[in-house]
């Protein structure tokens, strides 16, 4: 897509999220980009798939291994299908999505956290009703 | 005898600016930034949002999918095949809406519009097979209703199935436009939109089927 800025050479050191690289030239290297993010996003997938199944992975270590795959496919996405670099310019890009991933993550651990000790803390439930008896 | 320059400090992301202003558009030196970047960012911010609010669901089903009740686990009612199958349509999708991008880059409408058609038979596919699903489950008495395992499920795993049929709505709509308007600024930014949304749907479901049907079914 360089054909976006054809005439000003500062708005092209600027890119929005979704835009083709901007030293890429023509077509075929477009197509290349998607397909090896397609290549590989699918091999992780299959890869999750046959190790949830039970093969070839120690059962205990499985749910990490799955979460590792599932963090890197999203990379894989992220890279090959919204094009977000660590070029200069996408800098504000990558800095709104490290504040998304900082709130994601403080949600989702904080909720987990705190439900799991409030129920660790809690007395089993027929305890609770002959208490308020 | 002059005397050198300093060597310039190693900077290449303009962190502390440099020495001159950044030309970049956008970064404070070189002007308003153009007019497709500030709406890609903006829709960028709602999207982030947007997955702050699934990060929600996610917490709350992490939380309650423990609780089944009595009623089924997920062990018990979920089929990895169709699951299978439901990623693949999304993932294949996701490749033909880039696809459809590099065909908007070329302006080529025809490629375009068959690659548009793939996306929205591919999204139809998934949305069609999570539909059978929930029938399914509601069917044999497994409703949002029968315990609260099954209401985070519905509620976080329906949640992305409406945003996908959104944007099959969005997707004809770009169609239309294209085929009445053709290649025009305000629909080449609306398609540069509605394949971020496209691909973010796709990054949601990744995390979806790992943490709800892949850790949900483990041995």
């Amino acid at each position: 897509m360089t054909e976006i800025h054809p005439h000003d050479p500062a708005a092209a050191l600027d890119s929005a999220p979704g835009d083709e690289r901007l030293d890429g030239t023509g077509v075929a290297q477009g197509v290349g980009g998607y397909l090896l993010g397609l290549v590989l996003a699918g091999g992780m997938t299959a890869a999750s798939f046959y190790f949830a199944a039970g093969h070839l992975l120690w059962g205990p270590g499985m749910p990490a291994a799955l979460i590792a795959l599932a963090i890197a496919q999203m990379g894989v996405h992220l890279v090959f299908f919204l094009h977000i670099t660590t070029g200069p310019e996408s800098t504000n890009n990558v800095l709104a999505l490290a504040f998304g991933v900082l709130i994601v993550f403080l949600l989702v651990t904080g909720t987990v956290i705190i439900m799991s000790t409030l129920n660790h803390n809690m007395p089993p439930m027929d305890q609770i009703m002959s208490m308020q008896r | 005898m002059t005397v050198a320059d300093p060597p310039a400090p190693f900077d290449p992301y303009h962190v502390g600016r440099g020495a001159a202003p950044h030309p970049a558009r956008g970064h404070g030196g070189g002007g308003e930034a153009d007019k497709r970047v500030v709406v890609a960012y903006g829709f960028w911010i709602f999207l982030l949002s947007d997955i702050v609010m699934f990060s929600a669901f996610f917490a709350a089903y992490a939380v309650l999918a423990g609780n089944t009740a009595g009623g089924p686990s997920g062990r018990d009612v979920f089929d990895l095949n169709n699951v299978a199958l439901e990623t693949a349509c999304l993932l294949v999708s996701s490749f033909t809406c880039g696809m459809a991008a590099i065909a908007t880059g070329a302006r080529n409408k025809a490629a375009f519009h068959l690659m548009m058609a793939i996306t929205c038979v591919l999204g139809a596919t998934f949305v069609t097979l999570e539909f059978k699903e929930f029938v399914g489950l509601i069917q044999a008495g497994n409703g949002p209703s029968r315990s609260a395992f099954l209401s985070a499920f519905f509620a976080l795993v329906g949640c992305h199935g409406g945003h996908v049929t959104v944007g099959l709505l969005w997707l004809l709509t770009m169609m239309a436009q294209v085929f009445a308007k053709g290649f025009r600024p305000e629909i080449l930014r609306r398609i540069l939109c509605f394949s971020l949304f496209w691909h973010a749907l796709d990054i949601i479901w990744v995390a979806l089927f790992t943490v709800v049907y892949l850790l949900g079914t483990r041995p």
